[in-house]
């Protein structure tokens, strides 16, 4: 009985939490670094050193930012709703995290290889919007609950445009695991041939993680900051490292289903010596920067822009690929996994 | 034509990849900070820093108590009360400076007729307290003993546009 | 299989507890809240039956879509709670009879439902055949009730027509930006050049 206790629930349990701490342990010191390059990034833009101080080159400086909002007092205010208040970052921080369960590092390497990955993805994304809902309702201020409701509408529109690119993703793999879809991009990378739908996820990305140009919810010269205004110390840093867990998200996200995962760009020797997650890496790295270099070149979008953009160009542009894709595949029969 | 150019650019968001390729050539250029606390920018000769009294080789304190800059300071930041001393000679008894009223409009070391107090070339002296910015006459002279060579060298430089 | 039981004990019970905070809760917008844990708890439910593609289209669509819009819509009243529980006792009796009366409803149709013996052995058909739900359900949907489907479709566009057509006006009062106008502008077109003369400017 001892025995198949330990068979059956123990020990698989045991290697779900080893699996779970070696995806979230290189995933905070990611988002750690993530902080860090960004500030060398745009201080390199703009001609400055950046953090240079603690540590050689200022490796240390995320850590040190960290310890320093991990000593702060966390203030709530007294018209706050205080449950609610707390819940709004670890909802945020939490859903960041648990993403990740699902996106493929190597063939196998996955640690819940559910057939409806994407799906889950999607459901993890929309759900992102609560914290920061959540968060300007509790904080019982104006600032904050106007960033929010920016913040909602805003997730919500793109959303529906990236979700219609999820579905030519879709059409062209003819599965929902991501493992599949990886596979599926053998010979060519989704990109090559979706390389519309490419841009338009990787903008609805921007906006859905709230960065710059779309970065309106915490628009700091009309909101304060936005949301969070009212968070501080380890409340605000969750904040803080859910909304660069999620840039890592959409980084790796957009490279599992665009740029072929832990593929190597070409199956031949100097590609295929580095490892699968070595490239799965590198891809996420690679549009991770993206990130930071948008935000340090371009201006704030108007909000009635950004609704444009989201509503009367993505909108139609990934309906019609959708048509589009559907319409090539089923007519060259091409169609994947039919029969 | 020029439509069609038009078109084609906004399709093809070359202006944005114009915008991004000038921020990735900015990246590799060479970054023009000083590293401050280590490093530190190239300070004029006229540059009017935190206040020092001057002596003269001898020992004697420069001031003689005139008061033209108590009477120019714009934000009456100084105070000077002055008495005769044994010997004779006019000197203050008090000189305050509230550092944290002047405004570094230098007009009190143009002033002065002896060259006494003067604005050196010291720009480091935050404190963490007010009282600490209410500088009396011995903060000033150990200033100025401790400055003499910066500022002798500026006021040298500066003679013959006087 | 106990593992499962208490699972399914501990979400269901999770599903009933946030049901009676939904109506139970003083502020309306903790009310929302508790929805919407009801919604994932269910979903929560639904991948312990093995139906995930059920289950996130559920967190997708209600919890994701749905939800929001009420939560935005709660937010934005400006309720005096105090208004809002005076009539409490006045209306007991009829919001009691009406759900005396539902549950009534409920228990006559659960007691008489008889569940169809083929529908029911079709769901360990399709797990048996390890097809996964999304493609099974595909297959449903896009064969047998494909009308009905189709149906729904249409029903939805309709009204998502009439809904933009109710509310769309244009209004000619409005200025708007004319952003393709905009673009189109060249310097050539909207910057001239002056030469003034030294002293002749005025």
């Amino acid at each position: 009985m001892d025995n198949a206790l330990w068979t059956l629930y123990a020990r698989p349990a045991l290697i779900t939490v080893g699996e779970v701490l070696a995806i979230i342990v290189p995933l905070l010191v990611a988002v750690a670094y993530l902080t860090y390059a960004e500030r060398k990034i745009i201080a390199l833009s703009q001609l400055r050193k950046g953090p240079n101080v603690v540590g050689p080159f200022g490796l240390l400086q995320p850590f040190a930012d960290g310890l320093k909002l991990f000593l702060k007092e966390t203030v709530i205010p007294s018209g706050a709703s205080p449950v609610v208040f707390v819940i709004a970052p670890i909802l945020t921080f939490t859903l960041a995290l648990i993403a990740w369960a699902v996106i493929p590092f190597a063939p196998g390497a996955v640690v819940a290889n559910i057939n409806v990955g994407i799906l889950y993805l999607f459901a993890v994304s929309s759900l992102g919007v609560y914290g920061i809902i959540i968060a300007g309702w509790a904080s019982n201020s104006r600032y904050a609950f106007l960033g929010a409701l920016r913040s909602a509408a805003q997730m919500v529109s793109y959303e529906v445009a990236s979700g219609f690119v999820l579905v030519t993703v879709l059409l062209c793999a003819g599965s929902l695991n991501l493992t599949d879809i990886v596979l599926a991009q053998r010979h060519v990378w989704f990109v090559v041939p979706l390389l519309p739908m490419f841009v338009v996820f990787y903008v609805s990305g921007l906006a859905e993680t709230n960065r710059v140009p779309f970065d309106l919810p915490e628009g700091e010269s009309e909101l304060v900051a936005g949301y969070f205004v009212e968070y501080s110390a380890m409340t605000f840093a969750l904040f803080y490292l859910g909304e660069y867990a999620n840039i890592i998200l959409i980084s790796g996200m957009a490279s599992v289903l665009f740029l072929g995962g832990w593929l190597p760009p070409a199956p031949v020797v100097p590609f295929t010596w580095i490892p699968g997650p070595l490239w799965f890496a590198l891809k996420a790295a690679l549009l991770a920067f993206g990130f930071l270099w948008v935000r340090t070149t371009f201006p704030r979008f108007r909000y009635d822009q950004l609704m444009r953009l989201g509503w009367k160009v993505f909108l139609p542009l990934s309906l019609g690929w959708v048509f589009l894709t559907a319409a090539v595949l089923m007519g060259t029969g091409w169609l994947p996994g039919h029969g | 034509m020029e439509a069609l150019k038009r078109s084609v650019r906004s399709v093809l968001f070359t202006e944005l990849l114009e915008g991004l390729s000038l921020t990735l050539r900015y990246m590799f250029k060479h970054s023009v900070t000083v590293n401050y606390p280590y490093e530190k920018g190239p300070l004029s000769s006229r540059f009017r820093g935190e206040h020092a009294l001057r002596r003269y080789p001898n020992g004697e304190e420069r001031c003689i108590a005139c008061k033209l800059c108590e009477a120019i300071c714009p934000a009456l930041a100084i105070t000077i009360e002055a008495e005769p001393r044994e010997d004779g000679s006019r000197r203050t008894t008090r000189y305050d400076i509230d550092m944290t009223k002047c405004i570094y409009c230098g007009l009190c070391q143009e002033s002065c007729p002896v060259d006494a107090i003067v604005e050196g070339p010291n720009f480091e002296f935050a404190a963490e307290t007010r009282e600490e910015l209410f500088y009396n006459k011995e903060k000033l002279l150990e200033n100025g003993d401790r400055w003499e060579a910066e500022v002798a060298k500026n006021i040298e430089l500066e003679a013959p546009y006087r | 299989m106990i593992l499962e039981a208490i699972v399914f004990y501990i979400f269901s019970a999770v599903v009933v507890g946030a049901g009676v905070g939904v109506i139970a809760a003083r502020n309306p917008v903790h009310s929302v809240l508790f929805l919407i844990l009801a919604f994932f708890t269910a979903a929560g439910l639904f991948i312990l039956m093995g139906a995930e593609f059920l289950a996130f289209i559920l967190v997708i669509v209600y919890v994701g879509a749905v939800a929001v819009l009420f939560l935005f819509v709660v937010m934005m009243l400006d309720i005096d709670f105090e208004r809002l529980r005076s009539g409490f006792v006045r209306y007991l009796p009829v919001g009691a009879g009406v759900g005396l009366l539902l549950l009534v409803e409920l228990v006559l149709i659960f007691g008489t439902w008889e569940v169809a013996p083929k529908r029911l052995s079709s769901v360990p058909v399709y797990a048996r055949a390890r097809l996964t739900n999304t493609r099974a359900l595909g297959d449903i949907l896009y064969t047998r009730y494909v009308f009905a489907f189709e149906m729904a479709g249409l029903i939805l566009l309709v009204a998502m027509i009439g809904a933009i057509i109710l509310t769309l006006r244009h209004r000619t009062e409005v200025r708007r930006q004319r952003i393709a106008a905009q673009l189109a502008r060249t310097p050539k077109e909207s910057v001239e050049v002056v030469k003034v003369p030294i002293g002749e400017g005025a």
